[in-house]
């Protein structure tokens, strides 16, 4: 059994406490979601929080996906299971349940958290790309209120994100439209095994032509959306040389490493292979919507 | 008939009696040990892979307020213990003294109030290292500018362990001359581990009054353990209790004895308390017995028409930093001598060279039936390879080449007598169940379209059971295994045996087997394993001996005790022994059955007050130690069918079909178990599976995040079949089973692999084959892992 070093544990049963906490406690305390990021990286000591704030007891008010205002609002406590179950989110992002079938395992996805996981920010992380990929953005609660970032400004790259101190994330905000659809694509050494690259895509559809595209890659070392490609999209109608085209910019824009997982080469090679079916899959899905 | 096939009395599909505590949560394995005023230990690992250490500074640590002492491997050396032997007859460090050899070496160990502590105050022990060259790459370690790894062994100028060979290379020379075809290819049968369930740990309470020591530990080999310990540490073998309880998966991985055991021994004897170690899920993939690691130029020669005439291989072996592989002194290569396979040869030879690199030891692991893991996937690339040179369908170049059944018992040209076989009905009817003809139909349809089909054949011979004493030995103990057996007044019976379950239920198995010989039921037999005070001596479970050694052990046994019940029989119904006839659990007189005695009426008699022949002992318990005349030799046809994603270069085993024959068949349930479990191992080497280091030694596989372990989503319905082949020489007939699908199944699916890649003309792609690698093999880049 891997043991992680000591720490002190409180337990936060409401927003503000929490935030009264993370100001008190100062920057040696850690939230605790899901913990299935924060506790793996305490017990292989890559992690020595002094302190834990537990936001689990959050659970019920922060665990929710609802469609409001024209809006996806999914709550940060909202576990990767309820991502997967969810109903509404089949039919409007079809993506979430297309990512979260392959991140971890189920004793993962019955604990950790979309605001987990945005927050962590693992440069293999899956929701990242799945949330630049449709557009959403973040809310981050301060004591001193809140602010909605856009999620190139949210995520700042590996492990780094726009939360301050005593700070946290409290909802994320997809926008939703007609003749929207959205698709993730992963390729993985095993299942439940970090992504060894993958891609988000979304797109909406008006009148026969691609109004919008969203495209993010995980793994490979790019920003997270593919400015580039998104917009050699706008205003075409979907083909293969469509996709083709955006799929080399995105890849043009990413920088992957060779590791265990899998060559440079590989992984570029892959990323541009799963936008352009992410990019088909998308678009079927956006002109059932619209037909 | 359905009660006897539900509730068999001996052999049949009896569920498993140990089940009943595993299922419920009540095994009790090491860590669940707890005893008074117990201490914790933790291991402080070495970051470098070659360093000579400079100095080992533990005042910080031992002045944490939770810590008891500090063992170093200075200490060590004062109890002349810092270093210890190995299996293989070389020497490991306990803890480093003077340098450390690979990443996650043994330094320091700290006993402490609990093992959060002791894993805190590894981290206030200062440890000053001077980095050295490394060598990781076997294929670099005789290098004349190789760094030398172990300048702690007298006049040690090179990296080279041993060099070995088996068969007639003149004879081979003289037949690859002459051959039509001949294919060679180099091959790397990549490192990995064993990965159990439970990792390896100790509980050691040394009783200083009564100079006794009690050892918990996860160990395959109670009994040689217990040995291994009065030698090493100078203490009296009867004073020594090994007590291995339930143990949560083994596969060769517990065969060894681990610094860490040692430390737990030491530190118990130091601080007069019983001390815990447990090792975490990375100290275990980083430190404990690895597997494979085998670098091998194969050749095979044929004639023109598809007669495969000899085999040659070459071998560079990479034991680690020390040799602790264990495997009979006489085979330093393990078994791998049976490359030569199922196939009839002229010739046959192979050279392996064993090399010490910066890596972690070990080397005989993961159910590799000492080595006939490697060898059957050399032959059965080679046998590949040579198909696609002959444009041949593989399964026919195989058919043509069989040992046929009339050739049995079989003399292999590297020395095997294989002792039964009937190769060709086990592959026809492998190629049968898959439906080989469709699938080469279907195969050639989707290739038209575009999309990778591969189908891969496997046969494998194994080797197991070993063995014979007058050729096989662990450091110097004969691998002959006892058993127990004791039959109380009702009828009831005990049987204690040598070797040691870690999942392969021998508690089930060793009782059907009395149970058949005995005819009571198996409920009626307690088996009794795992404690060296209450068995008698054998050397354990491993190479799959348990069935073949022990088990043909449990049926003498239990032949001796009938044979003495007939004895007691004729007593009580006075007539003589020779009127006697045998049925399932009774002696009859012979013309009338009526007239006759149970097992159980006769346990009764022998323990009462009947009068018995002179020179007849009463009771009917009897012992036995079992020499095997030979090993046994299971087999197998094995057929894969993978789809490979062209874009993504992803593999996906589609099929998998398995006809194993392991001789008479004890718990079918059981063997479906261990195939099933087999396979899925198979398909994890192939796939996914390595221990992987950077250039620097830093071990890129010390958690199951980097390390890979296959989940029942990677792996198809298991379609198993067999036939019943039985070991002439073996009491009931039986083989082993425990390793046939782990030796037989990865060459299957690479072969399926390869084929799938064809399109693309791909020759070989080395394991694992990961979607990455596998798309590099597609641009024409293949290369061994790093
Ligand atoms: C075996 C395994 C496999 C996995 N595989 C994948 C995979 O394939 N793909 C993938 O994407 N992920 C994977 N994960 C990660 C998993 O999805 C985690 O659950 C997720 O990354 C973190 O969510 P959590 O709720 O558990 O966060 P925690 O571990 O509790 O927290 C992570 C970090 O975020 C901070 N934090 C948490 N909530 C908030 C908040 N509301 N506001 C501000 N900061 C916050 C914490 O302080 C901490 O620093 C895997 C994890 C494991 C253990």
């Amino acid at each position: 059994m891997q043991v992680p070093p000591q720490f002190e544990y409180e337990r936060a049963t409401s927003i503000e406490q929490a935030l009264e906490l993370l100001a008190r406690l100062g920057p040696e305390a850690r939230l605790l979601a899901g913990g299935h990021s924060l506790l793996p990286m305490m017990k292989l000591r890559l992690a020595a929080p002094e302190h834990l704030i537990d936001i689990d007891p959050l659970a019920d008010e922060l665990g929710y996906v609802r469609e409001q205002d024209g809006e996806l609002r999914i709550g940060a406590m909202t576990r990767h299971r309820e991502l997967l179950d969810s109903e509404l989110l089949r039919r409007r992002a079809a993506i979430f349940a297309d990512a979260e079938r392959v991140i971890a395992d189920p004793v993962v996805r019955n604990r950790g958290t979309i605001g987990g996981a945005l927050c962590q920010a693992d440069p293999a992380e899956d929701l990242s790309a799945v949330c630049a990929a449709v557009g959403a953005r973040v809310v981050i609660r301060g004591r001193d209120g809140e602010r909605v970032v856009v999620m190139p400004e949210f995520h700042r790259g590996p492990y780094e994100t726009a939360v301050g101190e005593a700070e946290m994330v409290t909802e994320v905000r997809i926008p939703l439209s007609p003749g929207f659809g959205s698709a993730y694509e992963k390729v993985e050494r095993r299942v439940g095994d970090w992504a060894v690259a993958a891609a988000g895509a979304s797109v909406r559809m008006d009148d026969g032509e691609i109004a919008r595209a969203g495209i993010a890659l995980a793994a490979v070392g790019a920003g997270v959306t593919s400015a580039e490609a998104e917009a050699a999209l706008a205003g075409r109608r979907p083909s293969e040389e469509a996709f083709a085209e955006a799929a080399r910019l995105a890849v043009e824009h990413c920088s992957p490493v060779d590791d265990q997982r899998g060559s440079a080469e590989y992984k570029r090679h892959v990323a541009g292979e799963l936008t352009r079916r992410a990019l088909r899959r998308a678009t079927a899905r956006a002109l059932r919507e619209e037909g | 008939m359905s009660t006897t096939e539900e509730r068999p009395i001996g052999f049949g599909r009896l569920k498993r009696k140990e089940d009943a505590r595993f299922i419920r949560g009540q095994g009790r394995y090491v860590d669940d040990v707890q005893l008074p005023g117990m201490l914790h230990g933790a291991v402080l690992r070495s970051p470098y892979a070659h360093a000579r250490i400079v100095s080992i500074d533990v005042s910080a640590a031992q002045q944490h307020p939770k810590v008891h002492a500090v063992l170093t491997g200075r200490d060590l050396d004062g109890l002349g213990l810092a270093w210890m032997p190995t299996l293989s007859m070389d020497t490991q460090a306990v803890l480093a003294t003077d340098k450390v050899r690979f990443q996650g070496q043994e330094v320091a160990f700290v006993i402490a109030d609990d093992r959060y502590a002791a894993r805190d105050a590894l981290e206030l022990i200062d440890v000053d290292y001077e980095p050295l060259p490394v060598v990781v790459n076997a294929r670099r370690a005789l290098d004349a500018d190789a760094p030398v790894i172990r300048d702690d062994l007298e006049g040690k100028a090179d990296n080279r362990i041993f060099d070995w060979e088996a068969g007639d290379r003149a004879a081979t020379d003289a037949v690859f001359a002459r051959a039509d075809v001949v294919v060679s290819e180099e091959m790397l049968y990549p490192r990995v581990h064993p990965a159990p369930m439970e990792t390896c740990g100790a509980v050691a309470d040394y009783d200083a009054v009564e100079g006794s020591l009690t050892l918990w530990s996860t160990t395959q080999a109670p009994h040689a353990h217990r040995t291994l310990f009065a030698l090493v540490a100078r203490l009296p073998e009867q004073k020594i209790r090994v007590i291995a309880p339930d143990i949560g998966g083994g596969f060769g991985n517990k065969v060894g004895i681990y610094p860490g055991y040692v430390c737990a021994v030491v530190g118990s004897i130091v601080t007069g308390r019983p001390v815990k170690w447990m090792e975490d899920r990375s100290e275990n993939l980083m430190a404990t017995s690895f597997a494979r690691d085998y670098v091998m130029r194969g050749s095979i020669a044929a004639t023109r028409d598809g007669r495969i005439l000899a085999v040659r291989v070459d071998v560079i072996a990479d034991h680690g930093a020390f040799n602790a592989t264990a495997q009979p002194t006489k085979y330093p290569a393990g078994f791998f001598h049976v490359f030569t396979g199922s196939y009839e040869l002229e010739a046959a030879h192979c050279a392996v060279t064993g090399v010490y690199t910066n890596k972690a030891p070990g080397g005989v692991a993961y159910a590799c039936s000492f080595r006939v893991t490697e060898a059957v996937y050399l032959v059965e690339r080679m046998v590949d390879l040579l198909a696609r040179e002959l444009d041949a369908d593989p399964a026919q170049l195989r058919l043509a080449n069989l040992i046929r059944p009339d050739r049995f018992p079989y003399e292999a040209k590297t020395g095997w007598v294989y002792d039964s076989g009937d190769y060709e009905t086990a592959l026809r009817k492998a190629l049968e169940m898959a439906g080989y003809e469709q699938l080469r139909a279907e195969q050639a349809e989707r290739r038209e379209r575009g999309e990778l089909m591969g189908i891969g054949l496997g046969f494998f011979t194994e080797a197991v059971g070993a063995g014979p004493r007058k050729h096989m030995d662990i450091l110097g103990l004969g691998m002959a295994d006892a058993a127990e057996l004791r039959v109380h007044p009702t009828g009831k019976a005990q049987l204690g045996i040598s070797v040691q379950t870690q999942g392969q239920g021998h508690e089930t198995t060793f009782a059907q087997i009395v149970a058949q010989e005995l005819g009571i039921p198996p409920e009626d037999v307690e088996v009794v394993h795992g404690d060296t005070d209450r068995t008698p001596f054998g050397l354990g479970t491993y190479g799959s001996r348990s069935t073949p050694v022990s088990g043909a052990a449990a049926a003498v046994v239990a032949r001796k005790v009938r044979d003495k019940a007939r004895v007691v029989a004729s007593a009580m119904l006075e007539v003589s022994a020779d009127d006697l006839e045998w049925e399932r659990g009774r002696w009859f007189v012979r013309g009338d059955p009526d007239q006759g005695a149970t097992i159980q009426e006769i346990a009764m008699a022998a323990h009462g007050t009947v009068e018995l022949p002179k020179g007849v002992e009463a009771g009917l318990d009897s012992e036995t130690v079992y020499d095997p005349p030979n090993l046994t030799f299971p087999f197998g046809a094995y057929l894969c069918v993978v789809d490979v994603d062209p874009g993504t270069g992803k593999v996906t085993v589609r099929r998998f079909v398995a006809v194993d024959d392991c001789g008479t068949r004890i718990n079918p349930i059981i063997i479906e178990g261990q195939v099933h479990g087999g396979l899925a191992d198979g398909v994890g080497m192939a796939l996914m599976e390595l221990i992987a280091f950077d250039e620097d030694g830093n071990c890129l596989g010390g958690s199951l995040m980097d390390y890979l372990i296959p989940t029942a989503l990677e792996v198809p319905d298991w379609e198993t079949g067999f036939t019943v082949t039985p070991s002439p020489h073996h009491p009931i007939g039986a083989k082993g089973i425990g390793e046939s699908a782990t030796v037989g199944s990865p060459p299957a699916i690479v072969n399926a692999v390869v084929d799938a890649l064809r399109p693309y003309g791909v020759r070989h792609v080395d394991m694992p084959c990961t979607p990455s690698r596998v798309w590099e093999a597609m641009q024409g880049r293949g290369a061994p892992p790093q």
